[in-house]
Order: structure tokens, then sequence, then C-alpha cells
């Protein structure tokens, strides 16, 4: 009696269990799913193509050359804060310092280089500077949260304060106009009639793909996202990638804070508000969800770009520019409605 | 034989509850150890202890013969030590190979960036052992639960590389939702492993244990009580010492004289779920127990929770106490008074980190509270310690955390917050006795049954044919969304176990 379980009655009449995946489906069901699995997957590209398609239509100089570099310019800041927000998203953490971290990563940079107030010249290694002050409030960020076991909302949102009042503390008592060009022609020198802050934006969220998809940092943020304690339990150090995490997304938010210096030219410390809400929609347009594990950052980009094209779509049309942000906020309910309906069935069916 | 790991005098506590109680273990090499007892005997906490995860209060770990402390899977990894997760420690985004490799990503990594080609030649070899053909950059969500395990399996049997000496591989109910050729896959393994490893093997089959077991060890109230060799036991006697009682009669059906009054509680009516249920239609009276059976897959599930609501897309017609019931969610059907207990306790059944009086209470605690939309946790007190004592949960207080119960009792909880109220007339139950130990099988039988005796209509999804047959009034038997066989009057002439199965498949 090798077999004992194939000739006791009771184990072969193993009842139905819940398993995925297993129910028959008919024909219109593959179709349907085939259908579904594609909009899931590619759902905001669809969208930022149906986006360009409508407003080409409806105002004629969206599909110009110069209206579309427009677009591009207008996508690298948020494009620079979507990569940090990207990979604590993931994580199913949230990093709301972006605000405060950009504006005193503008403020360093103007007050360290060749300026109209101070008499600091560091030269290009302010650039350095600011990205290590940026990395290190993350740090920071990260630390606080695990350690004293407090949601990253929380935390950040006190980070996102602090930094906001120490650009404001760093403010000399003029306004400093950055002198040294090598600063400012990053945004006013073209090439390809672009400017080298899209390159470098470009260039960054090549990194980032890369980090995210080969790394055991990104790989790992992933799976931090979807089932932490599984990863706990196979003696992951979790505390580690949470941490370089945050690190990455206050780095990414001074480097947001450079790009804004180049562009305006001079030191404010209010120059990052405003940033935070589009980033977020963004990533969660594009299908970097809240709810961690899902997305990355080339959705991330997407929704940065269906974001950019929205607000200059609208301009374009002539939209009032009160009711602006009115529409704007119904297209992103709707793009997260639609982009997570098909996990909202997942939910009924179970496992 | 030599001694792979033996446990001496090992104790563990949580607060005032004593989860293991000098127990004394010893494993030999290539044997594979049957581990049975009821729930909350100390058989997880003795797999826990033993991979790393709990650290003993008391007593000694000695692998090889030598003492060990293990404070972590990793150090328990280090050992030679394994475990199979009885739910899958796996990440549904990663791919097959980056899951076998969750907790070592440093092996195949170069400054932190993964070095695909080695991974996926070595995540080929590892699945080759089990026997499983996929490509191992295929997303581990893909693929079936049965495929998960066996992942969930290569990803323990990747030890064999890593560690020289002997291995011990710990397996904590890996049956509980396969089915019988993934079982058999499963078990051909843990033969293969056997010339380099031992194997623990917790299970609540009988059968299965007897199957594969050289030894069967019985746990009772955090103690090792009986040891018994393979060939000189049987199932009964195994029964009898975990439960300390013999086994149940497994035909000892349901005494029922009360005729069944022709009046209809339920009426289904041509119910189709798009690519679940085709076309079911059957109706009850109240006091019944119907048994609903069939394979995974034949939609049985679907038809209950299709009538408690939770269907997107349905068609046909219900009508319940006389009146078309139209529902569109659960709390529709509740209102109706229709009460249903999921198989998936702990995500669906109980609210975790809560109180048992607040589970209780959680549907019908208004009920008993002074106004409309008021709750009074001292006038809820009585009714959901009466139902406390009726059904017999073991629980220090209503206000003890429900997740520090046996699974037994937290089934029996989830239970009674639906008995809490009075306006109940349907019951359905899903997988009722999934995961739950014989003893505390037979202790919610006997509630199940009081409650059809006063009058409550039961709708039932069973995991054995054993219990929907001792149960039911009636039985339906589904397949691929169909009813294939009716079998009316199932106490008074029972059918056969192969009639079933033939309807089945």
């Amino acid at each position: 009696m090798q077999d004992g379980f194939k000739t006791s009655g009771a184990r072969d009449l193993e009842l139905s269990s819940r398993k995925g995946g297993e129910l028959p489906s008919g024909p219109k069901a593959d179709w349907w799913k085939q259908a579904s699995n594609i909009l899931q997957k590619h759902g905001p590209l669809v969208a930022l193509v149906g986006l360009c398609i409508l407003f080409s239509l409806a105002a004629p100089n969206f599909a110009s050359l110069g209206n579309f570099v427009a677009v591009l310019e207008a996508a690298a800041v948020p494009a620079i804060v979507a990569i940090g927000l990207t990979f604590v998203l993931m994580q199913a953490s949230i990093d709301l310092s972006v605000e405060g971290v950009s504006s005193l990563g503008n403020i360093i940079v103007s007050i360290m280089v060749a300026n109209t107030v101070t008499g600091t010249d560091i030269g290009l290694w302010a650039l350095p500077l600011v990205i290590a002050t940026g990395a290190a409030i993350g740090l920071l960020n990260g630390v606080i949260s695990i350690y004293a076991r407090m949601p990253s909302l929380i935390v950040t949102l006190g980070s996102w304060l602090i930094a906001l009042g120490l650009a404001s503390l760093l403010f000399p008592n003029r306004q400093p106009q950055i002198l040294d060009t090598r600063i400012t022609s990053l945004a006013i020198d073209k090439h390809f009639g672009v400017s080298s802050l899209v390159y470098l934006a470009v260039a960054i969220a090549l990194l980032a793909i890369l980090v995210e998809k080969n790394t055991v940092f990104g790989r790992m943020s992933r799976a931090i996202g979807e089932n932490e304690p599984v990863l706990r339990m196979s003696g992951i150090r979790v505390n580690r990638y949470k941490m370089a995490a945050f690190t990455v997304a206050g780095a990414c938010f001074a480097i947001a804070g450079l790009f804004i210096a180049a562009r305006i030219g001079v030191g404010n410390p209010r120059s990052g508000i405003g940033l935070l809400f589009p980033s977020i929609a963004a990533c969660v347009v594009g299908g970097t969800l809240l709810s961690g594990g899902h997305g990355g950052i080339r959705q991330s980009m997407i929704g940065v770009l269906i974001l950019v094209t929205l607000r200059n779509g609208l301009i374009q049309i002539g939209v009032d520019p009160l009711l602006q942000s009115a529409v704007e906020g119904a297209v992103i309910i709707t793009a997260v409605a639609a982009s997570t309906w098909h996990l909202r069935s997942k939910i009924r069916i179970i496992k | 034989m030599t001694i792979a790991l033996s446990l001496h005098g090992v104790e563990k506590r949580f607060g005032d509850v004593v989860a293991l109680d000098n127990v004394n273990v010893s494993l030999h090499e290539g044997e594979v150890l049957g581990l049975i007892g009821q729930n909350g005997s100390g058989k997880s906490s003795l797999m826990k202890i033993m991979s790393g995860l709990y650290r003993p209060d008391g007593g000694e770990v000695r692998v090889g013969g030598k003492v060990v402390q293990l404070r972590s899977p990793l150090d328990a990894g280090r050992a030679g030590i394994g475990l199979v997760h009885q739910e899958q420690s796996l990440i549904g985004s990663l791919s097959v190979a980056e899951n076998l490799f969750l907790d070592k990503p440093a092996a195949y990594a170069r400054w932190g960036s993964y070095r695909w080609t080695a991974m996926k030649d070595e995540a080929r070899r590892q699945l080759e052992k089990v026997e499983l053909d996929i490509d191992p950059f295929t997303p581990l969500g893909d693929l079936s639960f049965g495929e998960r395990q066996m992942v969930e399996l290569a990803k323990v049997l990747t030890l064999e590389e890593l560690v020289d000496g002997h291995l011990v591989i710990l397996f904590d109910e890996p049956t509980a939702v396969l089915n019988p050729p993934e079982i058999e896959a499963l078990f051909s393994q843990i033969r293969r492993i056997k010339h380099r490893s031992s194997v623990v093997f917790v299970s609540h089959r009988m059968d299965e244990i007897l199957d594969i077991s050289d030894r069967v060890l019985v746990m009772s109230d955090g103690r090792n009580v009986a040891e018994r060799e393979k060939d000189k036991v049987n199932v009964d006697e195994l029964y009898e010492l975990m439960v300390g009682k013999q086994r149940i009669d497994r035909v000892a059906r349901r005494p029922r004289d009360a005729h069944l009054g022709s009046s209809r509680v339920l009426e289904v009516e041509n119910m189709s779920v798009p690519g679940e249920v085709h076309d079911v239609s059957f109706s009850m009276a109240p006091g019944e127990i119907l048994g609903v059976i069939g394979v995974q897959g034949s939609g049985a599930e679907s038809v209950l929770r299709t009538i408690f609501g939770m269907a997107d897309r349905w068609s046909g017609s219900i009508r319940f106490d006389g009146k078309p019931l139209e529902i569109d969610a659960p709390s529709a059907a509740v209102a109706r008074g229709i009460g249903y207990l999921p198989a998936e306790r702990k995500t669906e059944g109980m609210v975790r980190n809560t109180s048992v009086s607040e589970n209780a209470a959680i549907t019908f605690g208004w009920q008993h509270a002074a106004g409309p939309g008021m709750v009074s946790r001292r006038r809820e007190k009585a009714p959901i310690k009466d139902w406390v004592a009726k059904l017999a949960i073991k629980t220090p207080s209503i206000e003890h955390q429900i997740d520090l119960l046996s699974g037994g009792n937290q089934q029996k909880v989830v239970l009674s917050k639906w008995l809490l109220g009075n306006s109940l007339k349907l019951l359905m139950l899903d997988h009722p006795t999934r995961g739950l130990d014989p003893g505390a099988r037979a202790d919610l039988f006997a509630a199940i049954r009081e409650l059809a005796d006063k009058g409550l209509a039961i709708l039932l999804v069973g995991d054995t044919l054993d219990e929907v047959l001792s149960l039911s009034d009636e039985i339906i038997v589904m397949k691929d969304g169909m009813i294939s066989a009716h079998i009316a009057q199932v106490q008074q002439s029972p059918p056969s176990e192969e009639e079933l199965v033939r309807a089945m498949v």
C-alpha cells in the first residue's frame, strides 16, 4: 500500500478548492481577458496617445514641433520628482517632502554658486552638495519612519515643512540671482531645440529604469510593496532597501530643485511649491499605485507626460484657467479609476 | 541511525499561554516524521522553532548532535533546515527565478545588479529537481497554485547546493489546498529527497500522514504525547491519540425524523454567472441542510457567493422567503436574513487584531443596542457570552484577541456573528472546516446540525465527501458550472461515494 492516498476514497474526492485562473472560460471570456490585459498593461500609453489625438484635432497649434518641445521642457522637473517617488511608492510608502526638499535645493544652489547676494562661490561643487543634502534628508525620513515605526506619510509631512523652513532660513535678505552661467545654461542652451535639462531628465530616467529592472534594490522595492512580511521571513534586510528608496527620493527632489534654479535663475524658498500633487498624481495615473508593488519608472514617466500634455492641451484649446485644475482633477480620477478597474474585480474573485 | 535534528525540553510561552511544554523530539537522518495534533496543540510553534522563526524560551535545539541557536530563518538555512510554508512565501510580481533565490539575492548579483543569465541557468537546474518545465522568468503570479507550491519546494531545496551536510526539510500542511495529482507530485519529491534529507510533515489528513511518514509524532496541549512507527498504527488509533476519544464515526448520520415541510425559503432559478455557473436551479426548505459538492472549478462556491451578492454579473432569479431577492451587495443579502461563512477565514471571515466580542458583534451587534445607529458594548455582552458558551468556543474571555485562538475557535467566532442576530433564515457555509482538526470539526458539525434543527436553512460547500454526506438532507453535485446530479433524502438512502464521484468528474 505504497500509494495509500490513491486508493482512499476521501482522498480522491478532495473537493473544489479556490484557486485562481482555473475556471472554465469561453472564447468570449478569452477575448475579454486579452483586451483587458492589453489595456491593463498599456492603458496609460493608450490614454496619452488619445489625449494627443484629441488635442491635435481641437487645437491647430498643439501638434507643432514647438509645442512638443514645450511639453518636454515642462515635463523635465516633474519627471525627476516622479522618478524618486516611484521607488518609494513601489514599496507602498510615500514621500511628501518633495516641495520642501526641492525648494531647499534651489536655495542652496543659488547661494553657493556665484550670485548677486552672497559671497560664497564653490562652483560646481554646489551640485554634489545639493544632491547630498537631499539624500541626507531622504535617509533621515527612512531612518525615522523605520526605527520610530512611524508611517512615512507623517514623517515626510514633517520633513516637508522642516525643509521648507530651512529654505526660508537660508534665504538671504535679498533674492540671490545666479551668475554662474554653467548652471543657467542648462536651461538656456538648446541642442536640437531642447535644453540640457530635458536630456538630463531622460538620462536619469533611463538610469532609473536600469536600476529598477536589474538591481536587487529595484526588484526588492517591488517585492516589498507586494508582500513585505514574506521578505522579512526570508531574511531580506528590508529596512536597507526602504532607507535606500527614501534616500534616492530625497536626492531626486534636490535635483529637481537644481533644475528649477537653472530655469528661473534665482533662489526662491518657495520655488518647489506646487510640485507634490502633480508628481504623485502622475505616478498613480501612469500605474504606480499607492498600494505598492505595481507600476515602475516607465509607467510613472508616461503618467508625467499625460499630466503635462493635459495641462498644455487645456491651455491650447482655451479652457478657462480657473476651470483648468478642476478638469485636471476630474481627468486624474477617471484615469486612476480606469487603470485600477482590473484590481477591483480581483478583490472579489479571491486568490 | 544518526540523529539529524533533536529538541530537548523545548518550551515556548506567549504571555500566559504555554504553546510548547517540555517537548522532546528527535529526527533521524533520512526519515520522514509525520507530525499530527489538533489545532492549538503546538505543531506550528514547533515548526517555527525548528525553522528559526521563533526562539525557544527554554530547552535546546541540536543539529547533528551540536547545540545550535537558530535566531532567524537564515541561521536555520545555514544549518541545513528549510521550511516549506503553508501560506506560500512567494512574491507574485517577481519572476520564478527571483523567487527561488529570494532569500539570497546577493548570490546572483554583482555590485547590486542581477546577473540574469547565471540566475536563469541555476533556476532552471533547481526547477528540474521538482520536474517543473517552465521558463524561469515567468512571473510567479501566472502559475497555478500547485505549480507555485512546487516553486516553494524548489526554493527550499536550493539548500541542497548551499549546505554540505544533511538537510532537514519541514512541511507545514503543504497539501491543504492541493488536488490529488499535485499531492502525488509532492510526495514523489519527498521520497526523492529522503536520501540526503530528513523531513517533518504536518497534515490533518491521516491517510496522507500514514502514506508518507516512517514515524508519526502526536502533539497534544503543547506536549509530544505519543510516537508510533508507521507499520504499527492505524488511522483510528491516531485519531484517538490526538482527540483523546474514538474517531467520530463518519456514518454518524444526522438523525432526522422531522419531515421537512414543503414551504420554501430559497428558490434559485436559472442562475448563470459568466464563465462560472450555468443555468442552475434548486430550492430549499427551512431547516434543510443542502450540500453542494464538485471538483475545483465546478462553480459550487460561485453559487454561494452569487446568492450573497458578490457576483459582478449574473442572470436568473432568486426568491427568498417568498419574495424576489434583489441582491447587489452582501449588505442587501444580510438585510434579508442571509449569512455567509467564507472559506478564507483570515481575510474574509474575521477582523484580525480585534477581540472575540468585536468580531461576534460586527454584523448584528446593533440589534442589541439601545437605539438606531447606536452600539452598546454592555448590552452585547450577554448574547455574545451566550453563543461562546453554546458553541463551546475556547477563549479566556470575550475580550481576548481573536488571532490568538486556534483555527477552530476562530471559525466558531465567525459563525457566532451570524447567530447573534435573530433575523437569520439562511446560512451559507463555504468550506467551513478547512484547516480545522477533527475535534474542532466535530464541534462545528454539532453546531450546524443544531442550527438546522431549529429551522435555519443551511447551504454547505464541504471539503470532503464525508462531511457533506454526514450533514446533508439533500446533495447537489456540480460539474462545469452545471448541476450534474441532485440527490434527495440523503440521510434515509445515502448515495455511494462512487455515485457522487461519477457525477463530479
